[in-house]
């Protein structure tokens, strides 16, 4: 299918801390980046969607940007803020409602880990009280099974890593910008076993933002737009293997990041195969591995032969996480989809820096996954 | 009965986990629940789940969690796994052993009840774990 949206304006404001600085005042900042990108004003804007995890309501930043009574709509699906409000922007320009417009994710969390009420998920007290509700302790389960189930060693867990903060080290607005080597990445606390500290990503801080328009007008704002080709959300399915699960069922289904994937693809009329620079989440450095299988891009139980070759390298023939992803760059919950996005839009404009992929990327892949079990996928092309 | 973490999941006489049968496909829940979420009929019975089963995977806590945790504020790495009842469904647990090394995924392991805190009366909480069968 022919690409309704156009990227047309990318605004970032670094991830990382950034004391005294509002999760609203970097959205605001990275939503003036992506207007003066598409050298347009908010007046100009016919609507807007936006997500926060815990740093305010986005259609509040209209106090700010400009009170001029468009249409702003909240978007909270967790892990998939992003790659939902950018759905429902690639709706509403489908559907002809409206041409032009705003697609912001912006958050704030404070250091440690996320602490989560079972009640919101539906699950009684003794849960988070006996210590079992905790997003690293999943990771670790769940990592655990696949090595098992794939015949795959630990030690790639580091190099994953490794990776990951030497990406990082070039990307002016990663947080992690040094490099770390496997050696000390696997000495370091063990977290939940086997995954130690390094190989997590850590709530952090961060705003992104596009000015979207419809495919057929790109040009008139932006000389390099990046074409929205294929997105889709999926939750889970009975059977699927996802954090926060008192029981599994015995009879083991695909993960939601197979049909969000899978859905994405065919959308867009490409293959895994066709894929030039790609970014999946890595909460942790054993979600890169299963999300490289689990999206297609890879069979299960090549990746250990990939990583280890230096393909999913910036150099390599299967660029992954090129701006350091999640590890290097944190986790602020409502901004770290469209930083992947936000990436790959980079990457596909040639405007990357040193963490530009050689060989003129023109087809770009995106993926989150999160809790309760969802998954967002995007394809970008130019 | 000693106290629980929560009654609720357990059958009245303490010594297994309750679970959630569906009448119309068979499919499993735990804790119960009253739909299924497999074919998402509504007709589901109580029914206990298998104490023995083997360990599907496994991790260690390595940290003391944050609230809502309530275990002793002295915190020692404790053993979290997924045990596969046969013929019913994987359920997640505390393992009383928490050594990776004496760990490995497809080994027996049965359920039992250990204190879990101490209560503000001084009496044990009680949750439920499972333990490598077999070993001293």
């Amino acid at each position: 299918m022919t690409a309704a949206l156009a990227i047309v304006g990318i605004g970032i404001h670094p991830f990382g801390r950034t004391e005294g600085v509002s999760g609203r005042a970097q959205a605001v900042h990275a939503v003036r980046a992506a207007l003066a990108d598409a050298g347009l004003r908010f007046g100009d804007m016919q609507f807007g969607f936006g997500g926060s995890w815990s740093a305010g309501d986005p259609d509040t930043l209209v106090s700010e940007l400009g009170l001029t009574s468009l249409p702003f709509v909240n978007v909270a699906n967790g892990c998939a803020t992003g790659g939902s409000a950018l759905l429902s922007a690639d709706a509403a320009i489908r559907s002809g409602t409206h041409d032009l417009g705003l697609v912001v994710g912006f958050d704030k969390h404070p250091r440690g880990a996320f602490n989560t009420d079972p009640a919101s998920h539906g699950i009684g007290a003794w849960y988070g009280e006996t210590g079992l509700m905790l997003t690293t302790q999943f990771f670790g389960l769940k990592i655990q099974r696949y090595l098992h189930t794939h015949g795959i060693g630990t030690e790639v867990l580091a190099t994953i890593a490794e990776k990951a903060f030497r990406n990082g080290a070039l990307n002016p607005n990663a947080w992690r910008r040094k490099e770390i080597s496997a050696a000390e990445i696997a000495a370091a606390p063990m977290i939940s076993h086997p995954l130690t500290q390094y190989m997590y990503c850590s709530p952090g801080e961060g705003a992104v933002a596009f000015v979207v328009c419809r495919a057929d007008r790109a040009r008139d704002y932006c000389e390099n737009p990046v074409h929205l080709s294929g997105a889709a959300l999926r939750s889970r399915r009975y059977g699927s293997f996802e954090v926060f699960s008192p029981w599994l069922a015995v009879d083991a289904a695909d993960s939601p990041t197979v049909e969000a994937s899978a859905a994405a693809f065919a959308q867009a009329g490409l293959t895994p195969a066709d894929v030039d620079v790609a970014q999946v989440q890595d909460t942790e450095s054993g979600a890169e591995l299963m999300h490289m299988a689990e999206t297609g891009l890879c069979e299960h139980g090549a990746q250990e032969e990939l990583i280890s070759s230096g393909a999913t390298a910036i150099t390599g023939n299967l660029p992954i996480n090129t701006d350091g992803g999640c590890i290097a760059n944190g986790e602020p919950i409502g901004a770290s989809g469209l930083r992947q996005v936000y990436e790959t839009a980079l990457q596909l404009r040639g405007e990357a820096g040193d963490h530009q992929v050689p060989g003129d990327p023109r087809v770009g892949f995106t993926h989150v996954y999160g809790a309760p079990g969802i998954s967002a996928c995007t394809v970008l092309t130019r | 009965m000693a106290r629980t973490v929560d009654d609720s999941l357990f059958t009245s006489d303490g010594t297994a986990l309750l679970g959630s049968r569906c009448d119309d496909c068979g499919a499993h829940t735990f804790p119960r629940q009253s739909g299924c979420p497999r074919c998402t009929g509504s007709s589901m019975a109580d029914v206990p789940l298998h104490r023995e089963g083997t360990l599907w995977s496994f991790t260690i806590q390595g940290f003391r969690p944050k609230t809502p945790y309530q275990g002793p504020d002295e915190f020692e790495p404790y053993g979290v796994g997924y045990v596969e009842l046969p013929g019913q469904l994987i359920v997640e647990a505390r393992l009383t052993e928490n050594d990776p090394d004496r760990l490995e995924i497809g080994m027996p392991v049965r359920m039992e009840m250990v204190p879990f805190r101490t209560d503000d009366a001084g009496e044990p909480v009680l949750t439920f774990a499972f333990t490598p069968v077999g070993r001293s």
